[in-house]
């Protein structure tokens, strides 16, 4: 018996590796490439905004930003004198976008607080959808109806706010025109932001921590006690931050803005009178008949408005991000 | 032995004499507004709205601090205070739809989606021309914005979720900072970059440039968010079964989230559909169709609206409601699909 067992073949141990197929890392490549869009783009933005608009902001210096007159003339050489200054358009920007913040932020963190803990579901259901709905709104939409269905009930609105409160320098008007004014602005504003403050005030409050409800629940709070000494303690922060991205979405609105504000260059904190600033509607209102000097000037505009809006929303971001640790 | 049922009780439940006094304190406040509003220069249906809601806020209040007392009057007022703020905001969206579909239906008929202006002029009287053109327009640009956007905003958001590298925290910082820039500025970076450089001049293709800077943000954050919703399993069992990982993403991950990316999408357009700032700055102007997108101006929807609102006319203000209310069907449309096919991924999990 002497059959020969068959040579044991021991196969040559396979090299273990970490290191991705070729195919894998072309994946990758591509992929990580693409991903840097988002730094490609807004670098693009800044580099062409400040190019085209490098001659206005080193002629005007500063004063772009402090100096509030707003025209090109030519003197008896036929040469441009040019001034151009956004110190109104900023200020009126600030001006409507607070009142926008002012008025939404109550009425959103109402309805977030509504829709988390006292609506049934049913009705949950159907006013989340209402709020999504009202994000998906065109702006131009919001333009519409603030020119021609809300304007003639805030105006009268106006007209009250001023006759009562009228001693109160913010409320008085040097003439009784209160068409096309700030707080008209401000309102419209508030109801294009109140969808983004709701659902990140919305999101904040379902976060709050269970057992520290219902440890305030078996302690014999009622549902308000459990609100203003649970919920809204621990939300504070997330709402600040949705206000803040509500206030960046405010800066950066143009059209909805448009129809609804009468544009002078001119500081106005009469909120209830007629005239009022705003960067991004003046880009539009100068750009239809700009020379080649103001399309400069309207970059340097877009520039300022792009970094103010970066800004606002880098430090919202930071603010929700902290507090909401979900993928937002 | 004799078992006694008892029926179970629902002290929580209201009374007839809870609910007669509910009925009580809210005729008390209707009949309270109505004297109010008869017996101030107040006028109009919100004025009897708003002061209804304060009446009966003081009214019911009355009736809970016999009840319940201090404590109990703050949470009442707080459960009623929290209703008001939700009643606004959708009294708000419905004045939107509501005034839409008022205003907007009466410059609606076959020849306002069937022809184009070519031969008509915003002064005309409603019935002449229509926007066939701008809602071609929207839909050229639309589709251009898809494909620009749509692979890069799901290639970013597979970064994030998929390859999960070193600047994975700056890009989703970054991808935040990018939905924040104001639609003028995207706009107005197309115009600048590429109109005031270039011999290229307003047409559809620039102005869905500006567009996809503003969809991208979108994109990448719902197909995050679905991405995410992908089960750990199928991409391990894929690397398993000896796929290298992009044939793992290819072929498993994709897939397994489409309907959540195709949702992506549908959400990416609703939010640029109504887009009109960056148009002004890189579509220019057209009153016919322009198939070509690469030349020439066209029209779309927004750009018509607004064009409609400067003209100043009633007839052009008709045409500029008729339009947003088309272009609003439109954006529901998109809304209701989002809404159908998202929630067949999750009813799926």
């Amino acid at each position: 018996m002497s059959i020969d067992a068959p040579a044991k073949v021991i196969p040559q141990a396979r090299k273990i590796t970490t290191k991705p197929r070729v195919s894998d890392q072309i994946f990758r490549a591509i992929v990580t490439g693409f991903s840097f869009s988002a730094l490609v783009i807004l670098a693009l933005i800044a580099a062409f905004l400040l190019l085209k608009g490098f001659s206005t902001l080193r002629d005007q210096g500063f004063g772009f930003i402090t100096n509030f007159e707003w025209n090109v003339t030519l003197d008896e050489s036929g040469k441009e004198i040019a001034d151009f200054g956004l110190q109104a358009m900023l200020v009126g920007t600030m001006v409507i976008s607070l009142i926008a913040v002012v008025i939404a932020v109550p009425l959103s963190v109402l309805t977030a607080l509504f829709l988390t803990f006292y609506a049934p579901e049913r009705v949950k259901r159907i006013l989340v959808t209402i709020v999504d709905l009202m994000a998906a709104f065109p702006s131009i939409l919001y333009g519409l109806w603030g020119l021609f269905i809300l304007m003639p009930m805030a105006v009268y609105w106006a007209e009250l706010l001023h006759k009562w409160l009228g001693w109160i320098p913010l409320f008085d008007v040097p003439q009784p025109v209160f068409t096309r004014s700030p707080f008209i602005a401000g309102l419209v504003l508030a109801v294009m932001i109140i969808p983004i403050i709701t659902s990140v005030s919305r999101e904040v409050f379902a976060q709050t921590p269970l057992d520290r409800v219902q440890a305030a629940y078996a302690l014999g709070a009622t549902k308000w006690g459990v609100i203003k000494a649970v919920v809204l303690p621990f939300g504070a922060n997330g709402v600040v931050g949705g206000s803040m991205l509500g206030l960046g979405r405010a800066f950066g609105e143009t059209v909805a803005v448009y129809f609804v504000l009468n544009i002078v260059f001119r500081s106005n904190f009469e909120i209830l009178f007629s005239q009022g600033g705003n960067v991004a509607s003046m880009i539009v209102l100068k750009f239809g008949e700009a020379g080649e000097t103001e399309i400069g000037a309207l970059m340097a505009s877009g520039l300022v408005l792009f970094l103010l809006t970066l800004v606002v929303n880098f430090i919202a971001n930071a603010v929700v991000n902290r507090t909401v640790k979900s993928g937002r | 032995m004799t078992t006694t049922d008892t029926k179970p009780t629902r002290p929580w439940a209201a009374s007839p004499r809870d609910r007669a006094l509910t009925a009580s304190s809210v005729l008390l406040s209707l009949a309270i507004t109505v004297g109010i509003v008869l017996g101030t220069p107040m006028k109009g249906k919100l004025a009897y709205f708003f002061v209804f809601l304060i009446t009966w806020l003081i009214v019911d209040s009355l009736y809970v601090v016999r009840k319940f007392g201090a404590k109990g009057v703050r949470d009442a007022l707080a459960a009623k205070i929290t209703l008001y703020g939700a009643v606004v905001v959708s009294m708000a969206v419905f004045s939107i739809l509501w005034a839409t579909v008022d205003e907007g239906v009466a410059g609606l008929n076959l020849a306002f989606v069937t022809e184009n202006m070519r031969n008509a002029s915003f002064f005309d009287p409603i019935g002449k021309g229509g926007v066939l053109h701008a809602i071609i327009g929207t839909l050229v640009l639309i589709i251009i914005s898809i494909i620009i956007a749509v692979p890069m905003g799901i290639l970013t958001a597979l970064y994030l979720t998929e390859i999960k590298g070193k600047a994975a925290g700056l890009i989703q910082f970054l991808v935040q900072a990018m939905s924040g820039v104001p639609s003028v500025v995207a706009g107005l970076f197309i115009y600048a970059a590429i109109i005031l450089n270039t011999p290229l001049r307003a047409s559809a293709f620039l102005g869905g440039l500006a567009l996809s800077i503003l969809m991208i943000p979108t994109v990448t954050r719902t197909a995050q968010e679905v991405l995410n919703l992908v089960p750990r399993d199928l991409r391990e069992a894929g690397l398993a079964m000896g796929a290298t990982q992009w044939k793992t993403v290819a072929l498993v991950v994709l897939p397994a989230a489409r309907s959540g990316l195709i949702t992506a999408t549908i959400l990416g357009v609703a939010r640029i559909a109504g887009e009109t700032a960056p148009l002004l700055f890189t579509v220019g102007v057209f009153d016919g169709y322009n198939f070509n997108p690469f030349v020439g101006g066209t029209g779309t929807l927004p750009t018509v609206i607004w064009a409609g609102l400067g003209a100043g006319t009633p007839e052009a203000a008709q045409r500029a409601w008729s339009a947003i209310l088309i272009l609003l069907i439109v954006v529901l449309i998109m809304f209701v699909l989002a809404r159908t096919v998202g929630s067949r991924q999750f009813k799926k999990k």
